[in-house]
């Protein structure tokens, strides 16, 4: 837990401005920080893409497609089916596809990877914008499901657990995520490939294979990410729909220190900050024009980044293809 | 130096060529399956564009921006730098321009056009010099801060003019239309800019080709550890590059708006940067190569409108066509053009 000492001052004020907003109307408030949670969840979720193949080596600037085109499937199937369900099954399935994509470029073809994750990114542009249809809609999102006692403590019942099914599975794929990663032997193995590929080769761990796995798993984490904006937390598309939460979210990888928990703080963090500035605005305490509460995130992310950049340690195999010496 | 030269040969032209076939095979297909017909969408779309000598000088119009905005790609490229901010940098550029372009009357063309043009470009160069600068002295990768870029020099504009820039009674957001003395003519029928972008590309490639700042760029971009050992400023050349290439998007508005818009309207200039990331990587990062693909895609782009209106293909095709055409250029070229360069300087980590 090392990320709380060290990023105290932001939980700190974050949690001032929680009080001093609770004292006064705590129902506004309850509701505020709900909301910021859920749209917490997707830069969290889409933040967990980047740690699964930046902790392999592998750097992902292409979430930002997969989120595109995975929330696009998910809409487009379950209007065409009536099903949302098979829409989540498309938008996962999408999702692998686009990791597996990056896996054979960056892997097997070693292209450079940050080139790579930006053919991604245009390649989910173009497919969405040629094939989006104006005026579709699903028959439903997923509904809200509160979970009985827990939803009736006071401020974190309906902030934590009165929201629907994928929001609870993602916290749940973050949690595992984090014992995975640092208490398993697949995560001591991807997280050596992502350090010392050689060295993790010689000890027997094919660092191709792991690389292609990740990189799948988290294009399908990527996919559910999609489909909770698209079906649970929206309920539409349009074009550019993700507004640029996947490169948000290698911001919040980076302020997170590529640890699950500290990207879910990173996130709740920046929900949060936007949330207050939303309720300051309609409030009218202070005259803020929309357009400043739009960007607020963008500049967020670089004032964020410029602060830990120089201070944070990348995986450090993170961009290079892996090649096997020749003896 | 001699690899800058030498980079012409056969592979270079054949293999955009095939991933252009081979994008324009996939999208058919996808036409077919939407139920249209791509031959008749295609044919539609390049007599449009290529057929007439009136559509050709549209398509060195759409081209124009292209070719500036490859360039400033390509130029980041060379310095191992990968802009994706050109988009931010054009619309700060246009919004400059546009501003000078209506609000300074009674000047004459020959300088009214340059102060305008010139202010396109500080504004570009000013949000790439941004960029630079947290790349060079706080570590922040350049990608991040320009994806970061664009959106809130999207926000700050649209700010900008419906608060302060509006046309005066105008409900529509925009800015008043330019002074006619900031107008670019046209020369032999076709658009002025045009010249100026082809005479820049030439520029740009006799500097990097001859000169030591041209020399310092690519060492730089190709290994920052052994131009920081040969006495390279690499901070500085970063910080320049940057500048430099958001000052050519920042031109690429200029030229737009003067040339083509008139003036300024947020959603006008969307999408021109991503275009150029597509061209300079068709050109191989090359100052004259990405002249081609600017004018393809430029043909496209302007032949686009009459395809969905006589075939009933969505203009979003060309979008689809460009991410294939990107898709099946970079897979074998790239391989071979960045591995051992500029790969380590373009990805390596987050920090320096």
């Amino acid at each position: 837990m090392t990320f709380l000492t060290k990023r105290n001052s932001f939980i700190l004020l974050i949690a001032l401005a929680t009080g001093y907003f609770f004292s006064k109307d705590g129902s506004i408030t309850t509701s505020v920080v709900s909301t910021a949670t859920a749209f917490a969840l997707p830069l969290a979720l889409a933040a967990m893409v980047g740690i699964m193949c930046e902790r392999t080596g592998i750097v992902n600037i292409g979430i930002e497609g997969t989120l595109l085109t995975s929330a696009f499937a998910a809409f487009f199937v379950s209007s065409l089916t009536s099903n949302i369900l098979l829409g989540l099954a498309a938008s996962v399935a999408v999702g692998t596809l686009f990791g597996l994509l990056l896996a054979v470029m960056s892997v097997s073809w070693k292209m450079d990877q940050i080139i790579a994750g930006t053919i991604i990114n245009i390649l989910a542009t173009g497919l969405t914008s040629f094939l989006y249809v104006q005026g579709r809609t699903i028959p439903s999102t997923f509904p809200e499901y509160d979970i009985p006692k827990l939803m009736d403590i006071p401020f974190f019942g309906p902030v934590l657990f009165m929201h629907g099914p994928l929001f609870y599975f993602g916290i749940f794929v973050i949690l595992s995520l984090y014992v995975a990663l640092f208490k398993t032997t697949w995560g001591l193995r991807s997280r050596a490939v992502g350090e010392h590929p050689s060295s993790a080769d010689t000890a027997g761990v094919s660092v191709i294979r792991l690389r292609y796995i990740n990189v799948a798993i988290a294009g399908a984490i990527g996919g559910l990410a999609g489909a909770f904006l698209s079906l649970e937390l929206v309920g539409s598309f349009e074009r550019g729909f993700t507004a640029g939460k996947g490169f948000t979210a290698l911001a919040l990888m980076i302020f997170g220190r590529w640890n699950p928990l500290g990207a879910l703080a990173a996130a709740m963090f920046f929900g949060l900050t936007q949330a207050y500035a939303n309720q300051l605005m309609i409030d009218q305490v202070v005259q803020i024009p929309t357009q400043f509460i739009t960007i607020l995130p963008y500049i967020l992310t670089i004032i964020v980044l410029a602060i830990s950049a120089g201070k944070v340690r990348a995986p450090a195999a993170e961009g290079q293809p892996y090649e096997k010496e020749n003896a | 130096m001699k690899q800058t030269k030498k980079s012409f040969d056969v592979g270079n032209w054949l293999i955009p060529a095939i991933a252009v076939i081979i994008a324009m095979a996939i999208a058919g297909v996808m036409m077919k399956l939407q139920g249209a017909d791509p031959v008749g969408a295609y044919k539609t779309l390049f007599t449009t564009s290529f057929g007439s000598a009136k559509g050709f000088s549209a398509t060195l119009g759409k081209a124009t921006p292209l070719v500036l905005v490859g360039l400033a790609v390509t130029i980041g490229l060379r310095a191992g730098l990968f802009n994706i901010g050109a988009q931010g940098q054009l619309i700060s550029g246009a919004l400059g321009t546009a501003w000078a372009g209506y609000t300074f009357t009674g000047l004459p063309s020959y300088i009214h056009l340059p102060i305008a043009i010139a202010f396109g470009m500080f504004f570009g160069a000013f949000v790439g010099f941004i960029a630079g600068a947290l790349k060079a002295y706080r570590g922040v990768h350049e990608v991040i801060t320009t994806i970061m870029l664009n959106s809130i020099i999207m926000g700050l504009s649209d700010y900008l003019v419906v608060y302060h820039f509006r046309e005066p009674g105008q409900l529509l957001t925009r800015t008043s239309e330019i002074q006619k003395s900031a107008r670019l003519p046209f020369l032999f029928g076709l658009p002025f800019g045009f010249f100026i972008a082809i005479a820049l590309a030439v520029l740009a490639w006799w500097v990097m080709a001859n000169t030591t700042s041209g020399f310092r760029f690519e060492t730089v971009g190709r290994n920052k550890f052994a131009a920081w050992y040969a006495g390279i400023s690499v901070k500085r050349t970063l910080v320049t590059a940057m500048i430099i290439s958001g000052g050519i998007a920042g031109l690429g508005g200029a030229i737009e708006t003067l040339g083509v818009t008139y003036r300024f309207e947020p959603a006008f200039n969307a999408g021109l940067g991503f275009d150029g990331i597509t061209i300079a990587l068709l050109g191989r990062a090359h100052p004259l190569g990405i002249i081609p693909g600017a004018i393809l895609i430029g043909g496209m782009r302007a032949g686009a409108s009459n395809m969905q209106f006589v075939a009933g293909v969505a203009t979003e095709l060309v979008d689809l066509l460009m991410a294939l055409i990107l898709f099946f250029v970079t897979a074998p070229l790239v391989t071979r053009f960045f591995k051992n360069s500029t790969s380590k300087s373009v990805t390596g980590g987050w920090g320096n």
